[in-house]
């Protein structure tokens, strides 16, 4: 029974009972007002954070001078073909690329850091503390400082202005944290059946894919997920080293829409909205997977 | 025999430590190098200047300009993403039935999943003097005087960068408070409600004190956030009007991609690293010692 090796769990956390910290204090007048107010003020910032983003998408409806005239109203015709010309705007093949950049990165991202967190807890490596240190002191360095160098680095591999680029650099700088989330979930797993699978003689690469992978997946999925939100939303990297309009990433590629539409309101709302959603989607289906990387990321 | 095979095994780590070293490693150290020389893409050749390029920072207004709009950024953030943050979780967690507390922490993080280029452009048009909608319902609501062109005024101009950057994250700390309150054993609050203590006496005698590794942690990630912040400044107003809301990573980008000061801008570089590294090694600290403890 490999379930009872595993370390005594403190406390397990008691199954969240329907209102378990809401013990609910006998109904005071006074109590009543005031739960009514506090809901009416959550709700009032729920309406304060969600309007601004169901406006935008709205707008991108409107007519240019009924942005202006009616802000707040409904679209009193709407014009479904801004949405269809933002999309050939360019919107299109932004999107492509920062489709690519965040596909390529996560896989990367994940398989290079899994490796190392498989490599870093369960195998016997030369030097293994100071790689351990050289891997999760790099958490510390960020990467918006160092832009100068970078760029001539970047010159010098003959990757700058390439999707390589940014796909190199959104793994580099993940890889610590990543390495790091894989690595504390690994520590926390009994590693009998790996060492059943290898006196059974499987390789060590059989395991790490047979076993190992399959065992680490609720983390590796949240890894990507992670991932995938900053790969999409990256700014910086995307406007300094990608020059060439055609390889331009999302964020950089609105914010030059921006700048070349000029007044044309509706048709920036309208990219504004198609390039929101899918991290949006992403995020109310993964939910689960999101909030669990940020909480073992940011430690327990 | 032995020493290959670990050899072997060390080729697991190796394309993570690979990496690393070349992209994340050897640019700062390179920073730090550079920020000792004068030097232009235009021209071949760097001049060994010393210290110069921070002495010229020292003498810089926008320099001076940037940091506080930094530290202005760092106190906000810490208010409200902190500060708020938790006051919300708690409230969420305490009054708010099951289901549709979980339905308001996912709407409240929703921005966060926004790139800030679209939330940032989104915003730029709300502040618009005439037609934006914050000027629009400050007239709504009778105070018109308070109307102006918030990202267009130098008095201004990174409040309301500020602001936006609070709407689009405080769900996402709110989240992780959230996910720090549901640790709290349950008992505490029992005992708390058997002694008599209001919602009001627990939240400061239970949840406060035992959610502060995550506060704590916190803290110092938006502290160090505060002074990389880059994208929503530059979507919102490049650093303007006038350099009034310049920060740090802002100015850097102008220095040397504009200004082709590329010396100078590996020094603003170096400040920025020197102090989120004293943010980092403050997480570490504080990880370390809460991993004796437990």
């Amino acid at each position: 029974m490999t379930l009872t090796l595993r370390k005594p769990a403190p406390t397990p956390p008691a199954p969240a009972s329907a209102g378990a910290p809401a013990r609910r204090a006998p109904a005071r007048p006074g109590t009543v007002l005031l739960r009514v107010l506090t809901y009416c003020a959550l709700a009032a910032l729920a309406v304060a954070v969600i309007y601004p983003l169901c406006w935008m998408a709205l707008s991108g409806l409107k007519a240019n001078a009924e942005i202006f005239s009616s802000p707040w109203d409904l679209p009193a015709h709407p014009r479904w073909g801004t949405y269809a010309d933002a999309w050939n705007q360019g919107v299109l093949g932004y999107l492509l690329n920062s489709v690519l950049v965040t596909a390529a990165s996560v896989v990367a991202v994940v398989l290079i850091s899994a490796w190392a967190a498989y490599g870093l807890t369960r195998l016997d490596i030369p030097c293994s503390q100071p790689a351990l240190l050289l891997v999760l002191g790099a958490m510390m360095l960020s990467p918006t400082v160092a832009l100068v160098p970078l760029s001539q680095l970047l010159q010098a591999l003959h990757i700058f202005n390439t999707y390589w680029a940014l796909i190199v650099l959104y793994t580099a700088f993940k890889v610590p944290f990543t390495t790091f989330l894989i690595r504390a979930y690994l520590l926390g797993q009994p590693v009998e059946v790996e060492e059943a699978a290898r006196i059974d003689g499987a390789s060590r690469r059989q395991v790490f894919w047979r076993i190992v992978v399959p065992m680490a997946r609720p983390i590796l999925a949240s890894a990507a997920v992670l991932q995938a939100l900053f790969a999409w939303n990256e700014y910086a990297f995307a406007l300094v080293f990608i020059t060439d309009d055609r390889l331009k990433t999302l964020p950089v590629g609105l914010a030059d829409l921006a700048g070349r539409l000029n007044s044309d309101w509706p048709m920036l709302f309208a990219g504004l909205t198609i390039a929101a959603l899918p991290m949006i989607v992403v995020f109310l289906v993964a939910q689960r997977h999101f909030v669990r990387g940020l909480s073992e990321g940011i430690g327990k | 025999m032995k020493r290959r095979r670990r050899f072997g095994h060390a080729l697991y780590a190796a394309p993570a430590l690979a990496l690393i070293a070349l992209f994340v490693y050897y640019p700062i150290v390179e920073n730090i190098r550079l920020s000792l020389f004068k030097f232009s893409v235009f021209q071949p050749g760097t001049r060994y200047v010393g210290l110069e390029n921070y002495r010229q920072a020292l003498q810089d207004p926008v320099f001076w300009k940037a940091l506080s709009n930094n530290v202005c950024y760092a106190a906000a953030s810490v208010v409200f993403q902190v500060g708020a943050a938790l006051v919300l979780a708690a409230v969420l967690e305490a009054v708010i039935g099951r289901r549709l507390r979980g339905v308001l922490r996912t709407v409240y993080f929703i921005p966060a999943a926004v790139s800030m280029t679209v939330a940032g452009l989104l915003f730029r048009f709300l502040y618009q003097p005439d037609a934006g909608l914050v000027n629009d319902a400050l007239r709504a609501v009778g105070l018109d005087g308070a109307a102006r062109d918030w990202l267009g005024e130098t008095a201004t101009s990174i409040w309301g960068v500020i602001s936006m950057s609070q709407w689009q994250s405080f769900g996402y700390t709110t989240m992780l408070l959230t996910v720090a309150i549901q640790r709290i054993p349950r008992e505490l609050y029992e005992a708390a409600t058997v002694d008599g203590a209001g919602r009001v006496r627990t939240f400061f005698t239970v949840t406060v004190p035992m959610v502060r590794e995550m506060t704590t942690l916190l803290v110092i990630l938006t502290v160090s956030q505060a002074f990389l912040v880059f994208n929503e400044v530059m979507v919102m107003t490049g650093g303007g009007p006038s350099n009034s809301s310049q920060v740090l990573g802002t100015w850097l980008y102008a220095s040397a991609f504009t200004g082709d000061d590329m010396g100078y801008a590996a020094a603003i570089g170096t400040v920025m690293f020197l102090l989120t590294f004293a943010a980092g090694i403050l997480q570490l600290i504080h990880s370390r010692r809460k991993a004796v403890a437990v």
